[in-house]
């Protein structure tokens, strides 16, 4: 399931806007990687454009090439609406649809594939996800009450269920802790380490140690000045990186001096 | 020093230099609100004095008829029939149009279909009127000539057309184009207002723009697109002056839409006191405002029931 992205030379504009400029990196396989950076470095704009949801802003657009399994994401015969669907999103706020069900939400991806479901594979692959979320037995009793009831952790487990459910080739999260508690946040965390084995997840924080935690690679985004675009300034091991990176700018953020 | 110092400059206590302001205030629009429910009591008092004597009315004060109710029934049912018309045109088109400007037209080319919609409400309904005799009506006909050689079969489409082309489609398709731009206005509002999260989240799991929309914009915002349906059948229900220009009153219960022939075609409440009330007196006034008071009594039911379905779907979202 999971595949690798090649990022090269990727430059992100809103408008004539130069927001993120030149970026190469490589993600891995059924790895974690995690961006860091300070507040309008571009990392969420950079991490959206790996599934081509920052063109949902009009206006935007990105030249350069993201290839994942030897096809680039920006070719012009590419429907973005397909790309989506091998490469998933949980945002920073929770977003269960309002008027569904629990059970409802997780098959919402599914049912857009406009397959008909069998009964008996919609509660399977219901059960699946959730237990692929770390949810299935909080929820299990009460998968026709509405989303929306349950706590902001649940909603967000409740969203990264949904997420699986359409077999992505990869996960993409924007933040998805920074609307949590501590305690809801260590489960998710605990759900990225198991999902790690057939995901390739990106993730971006603003918690240092939870990238520390979570990731095997991490890159750190920073502005070149106030004003310039944001750039991506090293991409290393997230062990080198946080024990001794090459970029004395690295260094200062993550020990806190600035950011 | 361009700081005040705080303990020589003491502000004056909140509120002390406009208290009779206030009140003033406070007065007028306690008056205005008061005016408003007086002038809606005095409306429905005036309806029901005036219009109830005439229940029992028969023979010459209800217009040759029976009983009263055989003169309203008639009416009621070409007043909703006109209106059930205006909604089935107008519901989807309005729906359509308000998706256009909210979710698909790019920004500039949505203001200015706002602005032309806006501009379709100001029109006075008189000219809407003409507008049905002189153009829409013979426009039609050639539509009904198809509708009556190919679907006669069906009582609706029954005919036989009558050259003018006034017939009650033609008073619906007058209404719809009326109750248009109510519908789109509030839809157009309530899609704009769709939270992006839910529209992100159904964008990231791979809906295109019309799944999106169904997963994302209809579902948040469907009391609302019930009310404001609503609303737009309370405008087709009231409406007089176009219905009276294009349909001539008849006291008949037809279903045949496209036939005005013979008075088999219903006319409705509205449309039917305006032609009648300058012609009559005495008992017959009484008569049309009995009319005016089953009109009203419906309107309001439509109106509270678009309101009440609005205001539950906030409760539940």
């Amino acid at each position: 399931m999971a595949k690798s992205i090649d990022v090269s030379d990727l430059d992100i504009y809103y408008g004539d806007f130069l927001a993120v400029q030149g970026v190469t990196m490589s993600i891995k396989a059924r790895a974690v990687t995690a961006l860091i950076g300070p507040s309008g470095c571009g990392k969420s704009t950079f991490l959206r454009s790996l599934n081509r949801m920052h063109e949902v802003i009009p206006g935007a657009r990105a030249e350069g090439k993201v290839m994942v399994d030897g096809q680039d994401l920006y070719d012009a015969d590419v429907d973005p609406v397909a790309v989506r669907r091998e490469i998933g999103m949980v945002f920073q706020r929770p977003n269960p649809f309002p008027t569904m069900s629990i059970y409802e939400n997780v098959l919402a991806g599914k049912r857009l594939n406009a397959t008909r479901l069998k009964k008996s594979d919609a509660d399977d692959l219901v059960e699946k996800s959730l237990r692929g979320a770390n949810l299935w037995s909080e929820v299990k009793d009460r998968l026709g009450k509405p989303g929306m009831g349950l706590s902001g952790g649940q909603q967000q487990r409740l969203c990264i269920a949904r997420a699986i459910a359409v077999e992505p080739q990869v996960l993409l999260m924007d933040e998805p802790c920074s609307a949590l508690d501590p305690i809801s946040t260590a489960a998710i965390e605990d759900l990225i380490h198991e999902l790690k084995s057939d995901y390739t997840i990106v993730i971006v924080t603003h918690n240092m140690q939870q990238a520390a935690r979570v990731s095997d690679d991490t890159g750190f985004f920073n502005l070149k000045a106030t004003g310039e675009p944001g750039h991506l300034v090293e991409f290393n091991p997230t062990k080198k990186m946080f024990t001794n990176p090459d970029n004395e700018a690295t260094e200062s953020y993550i020990s806190g001096r600035f950011g | 020093m361009s700081i005040a110092d705080p303990e020589t400059e003491i502000p004056p206590p909140l509120g002390t230099t406009s208290k009779a302001g206030d009140a003033v205030f406070r007065g007028l629009a306690t008056a205005s609100a008061s005016v408003i429910l007086l002038a809606l009591a005095g409306v429905a008092a005036f309806l029901l004095a005036q219009g109830l004597p005439a229940l029992d009315g028969t023979g010459a004060q209800a217009y040759g008829f029976d009983n009263i109710w055989v003169y309203v029934g008639p009416l009621l049912f070409g007043t909703l029939l006109a209106a059930t018309i205006a909604l089935v045109f107008a519901a989807p088109l309005s729906l359509g149009v308000a998706l256009v400007i909210s979710h698909y037209a790019p920004r500039r080319v949505a203001k200015g279909l706002g602005w032309a919609i806006d501009l379709l409400a100001a029109i006075p309904s008189v000219i809407y009127g003409l507008w049905g005799i002189e153009f829409l009506a013979k426009q039609l006909v050639p539509v009904y000539m198809w509708l009556e050689a190919h679907l006669s079969f069906i009582p609706l489409f029954a005919g036989p057309v009558p050259t003018s082309g006034r017939t009650m489609m033609t008073a619906g398709l007058v209404l719809a184009v009326m109750a248009l731009p109510i519908i789109t206005a509030i839809c157009r509002e309530i899609f704009a207002q769709t939270p992006v999260m839910h529209q992100e989240a159904a964008l990231a799991l791979g809906a295109t723009r019309w799944e999106m929309i169904r997963l994302a914009v209809f579902p948040y915002g469907r009391s609302g697109i019930v009310s404001a349906v609503l609303l737009g059948l309370g405008r087709a229900l009231g409406e007089t002056m176009a219905v009276a220009l294009v349909l001539s009153p008849s006291i008949v219960v037809s279903f045949n839409l496209i036939s005005a022939e013979g008075g088999d075609s219903s006319s409705t409440i509205a449309a039917n006191i305006a032609l009648n009330f300058g012609n009559a007196s005495g008992s017959k006034i009484d008569t049309l405002i009995f009319t005016g008071l089953v009109l009203f009594v419906i309107t309001f039911a439509v109106n509270f029931l678009g309101r009440w379905i609005a205001a539950r779907g906030v409760k539940k979202g």
